[in-house]
C-alpha cells in the first residue's frame, strides 16, 4: 500500500512538473493515457473476474490435497501445473504454503507451486499475447515453467 | 479517428461491465458459498489495480512524450549489455501490483527499442523479486526458503531472459501492434 501511495505521489509530482514545462505535451500524454486505459480496462476487469472465479472453483482443500503429503516426481509436476493454471494472490498462497509445510509437505513441492504461481500466468496469457506477441509470451512462460521445476529441485537439495 | 477509438472502447467497456455483472449475479445465485470467496479476492485485486493502474497509465503517457526513443535505445537497447539487464531488474522491483499491469509497460519498452532480454528481465523481476513478496515468504516459510527461492529465481530470471533473447530475433515479433520494425 505504501509503495502504491508513493507511486501515486511521484506520478502526481511528475505530472505537475510536466505541465509547467509544456502543457501541450502533457495534454498529449494524458490523452494517450486515457486511450490506453480505455483499451486495457476490459482486459483488467476480465482477468480479475476470472481470477476470482477460478479461486472459488479451486478451493484450498484441492490445493491441500495436491500439495500435501509425501513428495513424488508426479506431485512436483502437479504442483507446478497447479501454480501455472491458478492465480492466487501471494497473501493467500504463501500462508497456505506455510501451513502445508507444517503439515508435512515438502519444500520442493511448495517451491514448484509458488514459483510457477508468480512467474507463469495462464489466465493472463491473452493479454500477454496481445501486448508482447505470441513468441515472447510462449518462450517466457515455457522457460519460467522449466526453471520453476529446476528451482524446486535445487531447493529440495539445499534444504 | 482517435476520439472514435476512445468512444468505441468505452462502448466495449460498458458491454463488458454489464456482462461481468450478469456473471457475478448468476454466480452469487448458483454458488453462494464460492461466490463469497471470489468476491473477496476480486475486491482485493480490484483495489490493487485501481490504486496502481491509473498512475502507471499516466507515467506511460508522460514517458511517451518526454523520454526520447534514443535514450531508451541507449540504456535498454541491443547494446546496453549487463548495464541494461541490471537497470531492467531494478525497474521491475520498484513498483507494486500484479504482473498483468506490467505487460502494457513491457510492450511500450519493446516498441521504443528495448532489448527483448531486458523486457523479459523486467517482467521476471516484477513478478517474483519484490520486497513485500519476499517479506511474506520469510514470515510464513522461513528465511532460508525465502533466501534460496529469491536467489535462485534471480538467476533464473536472467537465464530466461537471455535464452528468450537468443531464440527470438526482433523481426520475428510480428504480432498485433508490434509490427513497427
Amino acid at each position: 500500500m505504501k509503495v502504491a501511495l508513493a507511486i501515486n505521489l511521484i506520478t502526481a509530482g511528475l505530472l505537475l512538473l510536466s505541465f509547467f514545462k509544456s502543457s501541450r505535451k502533457t495534454l498529449i500524454a494524458l490523452k494517450m493515457s486515457l486511450q490506453k486505459g480505455a483499451n486495457l480496462m476490459p482486459w483488467m476487469i476480465g482477468i480479475i473476474v476470472l481470477i476470482g472465479m477460478m479461486l472459488s472453483f479451486v478451493p484450498e482443500q484441492t490445493v491441500e490435497r495436491y500439495l500435501g503429503g509425501e513428495m513424488t516426481l508426479i506431485q512436483v509436476g502437479g504442483a507446478a501445473l497447479l501454480g501455472t493454471i491458478t492465480m492466487i494472490p501471494s497473501l493467500i498462497a504463501v500462508p497456505l504454503a506455510g501451513s502445508l509445510i507444517e503439515a508435512g509437505a515438502s519444500y520442493t513441492t511448495i517451491a514448484a507451486f509458488l514459483t510457477t504461481l508468480i512467474m507463469v500466468g495462464f489466465v493472463t496469457l491473452p493479454l500477454e499475447i496481445k501486448e508482447l506477441g505470441i513468441k515472447i509470451t510462449f518462450w517466457r512462460n515455457l522457460l519460467a515453467f522449466i526453471f520453476a521445476i529446476i528451482i524446486a529441485g535445487m531447493i529440495g537439495v539445499l534444504m | 479517428m482517435k476520439q472514435e477509438s476512445i468512444a468505441g472502447n468505452l462502448k466495449k467497456l460498458a458491454i463488458f461491465l454489464a456482462l461481468t455483472a450478469v456473471i457475478l449475479i448468476l454466480m452469487r445465485y448458483l454458488f453462494p458459498e464460492q461466490s463469497a470467496l471470489s468476491l473477496e479476492v476480486m475486491r482485493d485485486y480490484s483495489k490493487e489495480v485501481a490504486l496502481i493502474f491509473p498512475p502507471v497509465l499516466v507515467l506511460m503517457g508522460l514517458a511517451d512524450v518526454w523520454i526520447p526513443e534514443d535514450m531508451v535505445k541507449q540504456y535498454l537497447g541491443k547494446t546496453s549489455g549487463w548495464r541494461g539487464i541490471l537497470l531492467s531488474l531494478f525497474l521491475g522491483t520498484l513498483p507494486t501490483g500484479p504482473l498483468f499491469i506490467a505487460f502494457p509497460i513491457a510492450s511500450e519498452m519493446l516498441k521504443k527499442g528495448a532489448r527483448i532480454a531486458n523486457v523479459v528481465v523486467f517482467l521476471g523481476a516484477w513478478a517474483s523479486l519484490k520486497m513485500p513478496q519476499i517479506g511474506v515468504e520469510i514470515q510464513f516459510l522461513g528465511l532460508e526458503f525465502a533466501f534460496y527461492r529469491a536467489g535462485l529465481t534471480f538467476i533464473a530470471v536472467i537465464c530466461i531472459a537471455l535464452i528468450t533473447d537468443k531464440l527470438l530475433k526482433r523481426s520475428e515479433i510480428s504480432w498485433g501492434k508490434i509490427l513497427k520494425e
